[in-house]
């Protein structure tokens, strides 16, 4: 078998980046491939106080740019290209470019998640007032109002954040309490330039060009009401980026990859699953690297017995 | 290929308004992850296609005109002047792809 690689990994978040760090000290052939930048999800985050060695914390984009140039010291590389398709069907599995096909003994997905929109016609407000992002856009709202959507922990870490901006911040949840892991909640219950708004959805939002009104509707009661915002910054949770993998994997009802969580295995031999996209318990930096870590052994051993 | 140029509320019009070629303005701050990390694909892009048109950045936190005047309320921006017109607006990370795309359109 002349595959191009051992290995390619599709993906360059902490996930992606660990297991080519750990392939390339295997002295594996390793290609990574990223559509958008490396460093995945965590580049939109000003801080994280909870991945380990870092007691200080550290900013999503300085701990992204040090994992990538980690795993490029021992080997790996990374191309700046998007997977559009897969074809795992034979032993040798295909990993489809816009402009090439590569050829891979292994495969590990390590895709990610996206942050999942709202629905409700925000998109025309995008980069007028609707973010994702409060480390990119939270500086233009200095002395405003934004309207923050969403409960657990991203949603009430980046909402504090924006308090440093903001001169006030409706939080607007669709339960009565919190997801957030307690620390977090005792931060923003005690910050005062937070409202919280509970048991309430964002049903619309308008403004002449930029955001000007949020709705809201009470899922209880069903009432409506218009609050004054400048700005929408959205954390309601993610959707798993696994388009592209068509039926080539086990993927669940919602999008996630089923992998086996001893070794990281989808239900394609050959091809494992690590992070954000694949069906696990907890979401986060340190789960992703520690999946990464297993792929890749899980990898090298699969690569040795074929 | 002359490099990524930095430019101010000063310069701006001379430079984007009044060029012969085509622009593609880079809006980022020193504070903003995703504008640092797109830096790469911008270099890499005045790289294939500097000779076409001029690649050049504003910083956001040092200069207020020129940002407010394009409605800049996010960033990472990218936008492509051509004959000092705005035909493009590009807000947050996206493909490498995408954006060649969209400078295919306007070289
Ligand atoms: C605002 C915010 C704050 C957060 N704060 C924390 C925190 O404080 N602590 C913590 O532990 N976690 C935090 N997280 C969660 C953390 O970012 C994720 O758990 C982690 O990034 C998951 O890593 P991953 O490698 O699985 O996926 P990702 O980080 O999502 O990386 C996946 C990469 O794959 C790329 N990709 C996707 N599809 C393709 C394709 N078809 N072709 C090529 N490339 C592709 C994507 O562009 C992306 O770069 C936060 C997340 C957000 C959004």
């Amino acid at each position: 078998m002349a595959a191009d690689y051992d290995l390619v990994i599709i993906g360059a978040g902490p996930g992606g980046l660990t297991a080519g760090l750990y392939a390339g000290r295997a002295m594996m052939k390793v290609l990574v491939l990223e559509k958008l930048v490396p460093g995945g999800q965590i580049i939109v985050t000003d801080w994280i106080e909870n991945y380990p060695g870092f007691p200080d914390g550290i900013s999503g984009f300085d701990l992204g740019e040090k994992m990538k140039n980690h795993m490029l010291n021992f080997g790996a590389v990374i191309e700046s290209a998007e997977v559009k398709s897969v074809d795992f069907s034979g032993q040798e599995k295909k990993i489809k470019l816009t402009d090439k096909t590569i050829t891979a003994k292994s495969v590990i997905l390590a895709p990610g998640a996206a942050p999942r929109p709202l629905n409700i016609g925000e998109e025309k407000f995008i980069g007028k007032g609707v973010s994702f992002c409060a480390t990119c856009d939270a500086p233009f709202f200095k002395g405003k109002t934004i309207v923050a959507v969403g409960g657990g922990d991203t949603a009430v870490q980046e909402a504090l954040y924006l308090t440093k901006f903001a001169e006030k911040v409706y939080l607007v949840h669709r339960r009565d309490e919190l997801r957030a892991t307690k620390i977090l909640q005792e931060r923003a219950f005690a910050n005062d330039k937070i409202e919280f708004v509970w048991d309430s959805v964002v049903t619309g939002m308008d403004g002449l060009f930029n955001v000007e009104n949020v709705t809201i509707e009470n899922v209880k009661t069903k009432e409506t009401k218009k609050l004054a915002a400048n700005g929408c910054f959205i954390w309601i949770g993610i959707l798993p980026n696994t388009k592209f993998l068509d039926n080539s994997v086990e993927l669940d009802e919602a999008g996630f990859i089923v992998a086996d969580s001893n070794d990281m295995a989808t239900t394609c031999e050959g091809v494992f699953a690590v992070g954000d996209a694949r069906v696990t318990l907890l979401r986060q930096v340190s789960t992703a690297v520690g999946d990464g870590a297993i792929a890749a052994i899980s990898a090298e051993h699969y690569i040795e017995n074929i | 290929m002359t490099g990524i140029i930095e430019l101010d509320d000063d310069n701006f019009d001379e430079e984007v308004l009044k060029a012969e070629l085509p622009v593609m303005v880079d809006f980022w701050a020193p504070w903003c992850g995703p504008c640092k990390a797109i830096g790469p694909t911008v270099e890499a892009l005045e790289k294939t296609y500097g000779e076409k048109m001029n690649f050049v950045k504003v910083n956001v936190d040092e200069n207020p005109v020129v940002p407010s005047k394009y409605g800049i309320q996010a960033i990472p921006t990218l936008i492509l002047f051509k004959g000092g017109e705005v035909v493009d607006k590009i807000t947050g990370m996206v493909a490498k792809e995408k954006l060649e795309e969209s400078i295919k359109k306007i070289i």
